[in-house]
């Protein structure tokens, strides 16, 4: 192959002024503001860009769109690198650099391409059928290495991407002289209309008909562009929609490369979408037909009108279809020389140019050349002899491939067109129609016409038609490949996964029947490209071989995206931190100052612990614990979820919510609950308190809260709608501040709490609105350390201040932070339960001890009847107990199996929370224990890890079981 | 990604709703047999077609409302009140 540049003023898309350079495989190469890097190749001569995936042979540039096969690089180096990037459809910059991801060592001499000497031993399935025994992970990682295309960045994409959400009115997707007008008549008639195009100008099949003077397409498209202005259409260039998705939304992506923003992912939601996207040349089948050279002829024609790139000194016209003399003619004008136009059939509906040699009934059977072409080799389809044509360029036009994708992907069906070869869509969608090529309308002023009324919102059925005559056969007959008279090259069919004929009559010979099946066996209409411009032909083979018609053939599934999408896009900016944003603390600021380290709980950064010097989390967990129950710790619990639930029924409504009974709590008085979802699970639970004679507080667990307010929500609308209650979550409105220890009164009496909060006066489980320092706060004693213990809820924009103060007062009684680490020791040591550690999706509250009283409460609350189910009657269930070693010394692993038997084989139990107890001098576990209550005294075998630990059952708590340390 | 009706709200994106089920399904009183209550919480029916489901706008007004939708082409007939009978003769 041997591309030129055309001397000016051709390429209507490039600035000659505004020279640019990259580098290619270590070659300089030079092109124009406007060239995309396959056309800078192409207008330098170099044709062989890559090696393909399987075989190793050279493969050049195909096409001019985002359809492209082979002409794949990788651009960008390092953490830019971008791999498998159609040479097609990213503009070349200057400064850029792109490389040919497949070949090894290099392009020139790839030593894999001796794959290709053994193509015959590699058919369909040979992966599957060879490397069966003894195992394919055997040979995985070499396969893996010779196969595939392009390299992965080094690193995490440093390049920023955008995402933005949209709402129109009319979309049409596609600015070709269809979508243009539909566009343009939309807005007429008083639409608001978004207009896309995937390429950097609009204009489609129209624009790239300039060379042909007698088109007279220029005028039309300036025409065109001139009044969708005015009629105030909004156009984006640049930008694809990947995929249509439910109720017309359409994910689309924006090339921007502003020097800010790479890429933007935008996200349109339109009450109509016109589908314009035009069609794919459908190439023609013959052997070799993969080297570097042979491409699609409207590729052909576009590199000349837009860039001013002749694809080869002397192109060979490969065709089934009249637009193969279109392009004859748009050569012929630019000055490129036409060597012969090859038809395969027996007359042709339009006139070569002048001089054009024109072969009827006849095909090409052979291709000379590997890197480049040097000549193809006709015969006529009758037989007879062959006949050599020197050529550096074959020109191939099979007949088109409506563009369905989006309209199938929406849900659309397709409809086999018998005259013209090709699937257009049949009915249209509600609020989404096709115009234009994509609908199979090929003849200009009828897709006009069609498109004007469309864009009106008066649609019409498409004019489907255009093309004439189109053979679904694009292969050589067998006596014109006989007169080769030696074996003919491989015809390959899919250019991207080198899937070749002979593997589509392999498969067939094998029984596939499904055309899905004949893409995953065979690869076929995988990858980068997803076979647009292989799978129409790869799908009338089929139906050859099995005696079928492509309309019952059928396609494979239409899947988006609509061409590779980098992830970073998607993610649009939600990576590392921003990916889920993390909550903080209102009193983060002074946990940093305190040596905090922070660790995320449910969501959350809160302190573990708050290690001295060099220690690590859980030595300072448990000295914090022992610090705890010998002065006093302060300790932020603002995450804790928080529900006031108000109205006149809100005591007859958590009745039905909670196990407990909560209706009997008298204001002030405060009570733990458990929460169960219907099927009897342990689902959530905390505290209850009642403010009012209407009016609770409810705290839930930290990670809970916003599953207990959506069930109370729900059942309260859905089910108990006759109870007048609101339920209102405040988590983040209210701090929590808790101080427990023995000291714990001594440090707010001096912090300045009025006595009526002392001990004595304020009961343990009780709840007091009052006035501190002018804040009105909601006191609560409660414990979940076993020690006295205070819990200041504060409008969360004072919890700073609060800490500050207490820790300044605190100095005097050694008062001390303590994290979630240390919380988790000391509740341990009580036996308290922590939901999710020592709970699962299965535990009912028999099995943690907490089913007393339900059998006298009235209220039918939610879960009571999966109780009674035989599954939770079982007498074998789990239940929780303390385990405390053997030895009193060895510490008891979180996840231990309870066994008695070596493993495998089923477990007794397991350990759920485990702790070392600094006050107690041991190790203390908790553990769910089959007929675990009944089992109090026994000791059990713990095997962990390969290694075995004998444990006692005990009872909890471990530590103060009368709970007389409450009082302080 | 579908819109939907919020009775209260107007036409937003599905994102902003949370799915609820099946609607309408009538709760067992407490003596009822495992088998009845089995059916209740477990078995779904998963049609093909028309479904009449309920969904909260969570990330708006809160509220849990019904709707009649087409599992197949998700189409959107009927939107009601939750506790509201389905309208008959829906045809989206």
């Amino acid at each position: 192959m041997s591309g030129y540049r055309l001397a000016a003023p051709h390429g209507a898309w490039i600035d000659r002024s505004r020279a640019l350079r990259f580098d290619f495989n270590g070659v300089d190469v030079k092109g124009f503001a406007g060239d995309t890097v396959a056309s800078a190749l192409l207008g330098q001569g170099i044709g062989h860009i890559g090696r393909s995936f399987k075989l190793h042979r050279p493969r050049g540039i195909f096409s001019c769109g985002l359809e492209e096969p082979t002409g794949l690089v990788d651009i960008g180096v390092g953490r830019y690198r971008t791999p498998n990037t159609r040479a097609t459809d990213i503009a070349a910059a200057d400064g850029m650099t792109a490389k040919t991801g497949n070949a090894w060592p290099s392009l020139g001499l790839d030593l894999a391409a001796i794959n290709n000497k053994f193509a015959a031993l590699m058919p369909a399935g040979f992966y599957y059928k060879t490397f069966m025994w003894p195992d394919w992970h055997l040979f995985e990682p070499a396969i893996r290495r010779m196969a595939g295309l392009g390299v992965a960045a080094d690193g995490p994409d440093p390049d920023r991407y955008d995402e933005v959400s949209q709402q129109v009115e009319v979309l049409v997707i596609g600015a070709g002289a269809a979508g243009m007008q539909a566009a343009l008549s939309a807005a007429q008639s008083g639409r608001q209309v978004l207009l896309l195009d995937s390429g950097p100008r609009p204009g489609g099949w129209l624009a790239s008909q300039s060379l042909r003077s007698e088109a007279n397409s220029q005028q039309r498209l300036d025409e065109l562009t001139r009044l969708v202005a005015a009629a105030g259409v909004s156009l984006r260039v640049n930008c694809t929609v990947l995929g249509l998705y439910d109720h017309q939304l359409a994910v689309a992506l924006e090339t921007v490369n502003d020097g800010t923003v790479r890429e933007r992912l935008w996200k349109i939601r339109a009450e109509r979408i016109i589908l314009a996207t035009g069609a794919i040349e459908r190439p023609m089948l013959f052997p070799d037909n993969d080297r570097p050279g042979v491409m699609l002829a409207s590729a052909v024609e576009r590199y000349a009108t837009h860039f001013g790139v002749a694809c080869g000194k002397r192109i060979v016209i490969s065709t089934a279809c009249d637009s193969g003399y279109d392009v004859a003619a748009s050569l012929n004008a630019a000055g490129i020389e036409v060597a012969a136009i090859v038809d395969s059939r027996e007359t042709n509906g339009r006139a070569a140019p002048m001089g054009v040699k024109v072969f009827l009934d006849s095909s090409i059977v052979a291709v000379s050349g590997s890197r480049a072409i040097n000549s193809v080799t006709v015969a006529a389809n009758r037989g007879g002899d062959a006949q050599a044509i020197a050529a550096d360029c074959v020109a191939s036009a099979g007949g088109w491939t409506p563009a369905v994708n989006l309209h199938s992907m929406a849900g659309g069906k397709l409809r086999w067109n018998d005259v013209a070869s090709m699937f257009v869509p049949d009915l249209p969608l509600k609020g989404i129609e096709s115009v234009g090529a994509c609908a199979g309308a090929f003849e200009l002023e009828l897709a006009l016409e069609h498109a004007d009324a469309t864009g009106r919102g008066n649609a019409t059925p498409a004019p489907v038609g255009g093309l004439g005559i189109v053979p679904a056969r694009n292969t050589p007959t067998l006596a014109a490949l006989s007169t080769l008279g030696r074996r003919p090259g491989k015809i390959f069919v899919d250019l991207q996964n080198d899937v070749s004929a002979d593997d589509v009559e392999l498969a067939a010979r094998e029984n596939y029947r499904s055309v899905e099946h004949l893409k995953r066996y065979t690869t076929m209409g995988m990858a980068t490209d997803q076979g647009k411009t292989s799978n129409i032909n790869a799908l009338v083979l089929m139906g050859e071989l099995t005696e079928r018609k492509p309309a019952e053939v059928g396609t494979t599934k239409f899947r988006p995206p609509v061409k590779p999408v980098t992830l970073n896009a998607l993610a649009a900016g939600r990576t590392g931190e921003r990916y889920r944003p993390l909550k903080r603390m209102p009193g983060h600021a002074w946990h940093e100052t305190h040596g905090g380290l922070f660790e995320e709980f449910g969501g959350w950064l809160r302190p573990a612990a708050y290690c001295q010097n060099s220690e690590e989390v859980i030595p300072a967990a448990e000295r914090e614990a022992l610090h705890v129950r010998t002065h006093v710790g302060i300790f932020e619990g603002s995450p804790l979820g928080k529900i006031e639930i108000y109205g006149p029924d809100a005591a007859a409504f958590l009745d039905l919510m909670y196990v407990g009974t909560m209706s009997t709590l008298a204001i002030g008085q405060a009570r733990y609950g458990l929460l169960l979802r219907e099927d009897g699970v342990i689902f959530d639970d905390g505290i209850v308190a009642r403010l009012g004679e209407q009016h609770f507080w409810i705290n839930t667990t930290s990670g809970g809260v916003d599953r207990v307010a959506l069930a109370f929500e729900e059942w309260q609308q859905c089910e108990y709608a006759n109870h007048r209650v609101l339920i209102t979550p405040v988590t983040s409105s209210w701090g929590n501040v808790t101080v427990s220890g023995p000291k714990a009164w001594k440090l707010l009496a001096a912090a300045g709490f009025d006595e009526s909060l002392a001990p004595p006066n304020m009961k343990h489980m009780t709840m007091r609105e009052v006035a501190y320092g002018g804040v009105k706060i909601r006191l609560m004693r409660a414990s979940f350390s076993g020690e006295l213990g205070y819990e200041i809820n504060l409008p969360a924009l004072h919890t700073q201040s609060l800490l500050q103060r207490l820790s300044e007062v605190g100095r005097e009684f050694d008062a001390k932070p303590y994290g979630i680490e240390a919380l988790m020791v000391l509740r341990t040591e009580k036996g308290f339960l922590h939901l999710g550690a020592d709970t699962d999706g299965t535990t009912l509250p028999g099995d943690v001890g907490m089913d007393r009283g339900i059998a006298k409460k009235a209220a039918n609350f939610v879960g009571r009847r999966s109780l009674l189910r035989p599954v939770a009657l079982d007498a074998d269930r789990m239940q929780l107990v303390g385990l405390l070693p053997a030895d009193r010394t060895s510490r008891l692993p979180t996840g231990a199996h309870i066994v008695t038997k070596n493993p495998p084989a089923p477990i007794d139990g397991f350990v759920t929370s485990s702790a070392y107890s600094g006050v107690l001098g041991m190790p203390v576990a908790l553990a769910m224990l089959k007929r675990g209550f009944a089992r109090i005294g026994e000791t059990v075998t713990l095997y962990h890890l390969g290694r075995t630990l004998r444990a006692e059952v005990v009872k909890t708590p471990f530590f103060d079981p009368k709970g007389e340390r409450l009082e302080g | 990604m579908m819109q939907l009706q919020c009775p209260w709200c107007g036409r937003r994106p599905e994102n902003e709703f949370h799915c609820g089920g099946t609607t309408a399904i009538v709760r067992p009183p407490i003596d009822c047999s495992d088998e009845v209550w089995g059916n209740y919480l477990f078995f779904r029916k998963n049609p093909k077609g028309l479904h009449a489901e309920r969904w909260r706008h969570t990330f708006g007004c809160g509220q849990w409302f019904n709707i009649v939708r087409d599992t197949v082409t998700h189409e959107v007939g009927a939107v009601y009140g939750i506790t509201e009978a389905q309208p008959r003769a829906v045809d989206p």
